[in-house]
């Protein structure tokens, strides 16, 4: 699998996304500047986290003019894998490719503490190789990750499965004191329509590794991996 | 002709506000009496060069819907004047 891993100035998971995908998974990886309006052929498109732009005006809103954010666009809308993670959903939510808005923590802190997430939606090619109530420990650092979306769109979500996952506790329930942002009804992931954009503000590149404290975002690259396997993207 | 433009961005009304909520609550704390619904938000002033004040209005109203506010979150408010 050709995967791009979009560079803005101010990412700063740009090498562990580069790092998971060619160390860990093994895949063709290039860094993609965003500047450049080509992402190289990827099938794989991930935007990293970090504070694009320094994060002025709002989390990831300049970022979404960047000439490569057009190609990522143009990627996504083609059905291409596209995969936000921290600032890179931030992105993805300012390019409109997914739903809602992403506000700030509710505790107005800046999060950096492991979480559980309860996969919620196993088909897509990010969770496909899951099953619906898994539990993965996947950290997460943020200030302004707290989920938004009105009721009526936080049900299309719930209907349509297009919730990858909840925060949950260590015993898989959804609780308030397990919601370490606020966001509405635990969110910590979505899909867009076509499942083939996910976004999600924990990170699985730095749980993909024992040595980390966890191996289980790897799961979800795995999963990427299968889905690429099995039906090409 | 060149404006001077205000503009005027806030949480919308039904947003949750953390921001607003702790400056509240520090408010509060400080003993000043009888203050509710306290909101943040952002203040832009720029100065345009256009055509003419109805231009601004609408050049600028282009501008807060697709970089400048949020319109899921946010309201904005405008105000244009002959700089």
């Amino acid at each position: 699998m050709k995967v791009a891993v979009v560079i803005f100035p101010g990412s700063n998971c740009d090498h562990d996304a580069l790092h998971v995908s060619g160390k860990v998974m093994g895949w063709d990886v290039i860094p993609v500047w965003h500047e450049s309006a080509e992402l190289g052929g990827a099938d794989l498109v991930i935007l990293p986290g970090g504070f694009s732009y320094g994060d002025y005006l709002r989390c990831g809103a300049i970022a979404r003019f960047s000439p490569i954010v057009e190609a990522v666009i143009r990627h996504a809308k083609a059905g291409g894998l596209t995969l936000g993670i921290c600032n890179g959903f931030q992105v993805l939510i300012e390019a409109g490719l997914l739903p809602g808005a992403l506000l700030n923590n509710t505790c107005l802190e800046f999060r950096c503490i492991w979480t559980y997430l309860k996969v919620q939606a196993t088909n897509s090619p990010f969770t496909r190789e899951l099953e619906v109530g898994d539990l993965l420990r996947v950290p997460i650092a943020h200030g302004e990750g707290n989920y938004f979306a009105p009721p009526e769109l936080v049900k299309q979500l719930a209907a349509e499965h297009r919730i990858a996952f909840r925060y949950c506790d260590e015993h898989g329930k959804a609780t308030e004191a397990a919601n370490p942002n606020g966001s509405v009804d635990n969110i910590a992931g979505i899909l867009n329509e076509g499942r083939n954009v996910l976004g999600m503000m924990p990170h699985p590149e730095r749980a993909s590794e024992l040595v980390l404290g966890s191996a289980d975002g790897k799961r979800i690259f795995e999963s990427l991996n299968a889905a690429y396997a099995d039906v090409g993207w | 002709m060149q404006y001077r433009c205000e503009v005027y961005i806030r949480p919308r009304a039904d947003i949750l506000d953390p921001q607003g909520d702790a400056v509240n609550n520090a408010l509060a704390n400080l003993n000043f009496q009888g203050v509710s619904e306290v909101k943040v938000g952002k203040y832009l002033t720029l100065l345009l060069e256009s055509d003419g004040q109805s231009a601004a209005e609408e050049q600028l109203d282009k501008m807060c819907q697709t970089l400048l506010a949020n319109p899921i979150i946010e309201d904005y408010e405008m105000k244009v004047t002959e700089a």
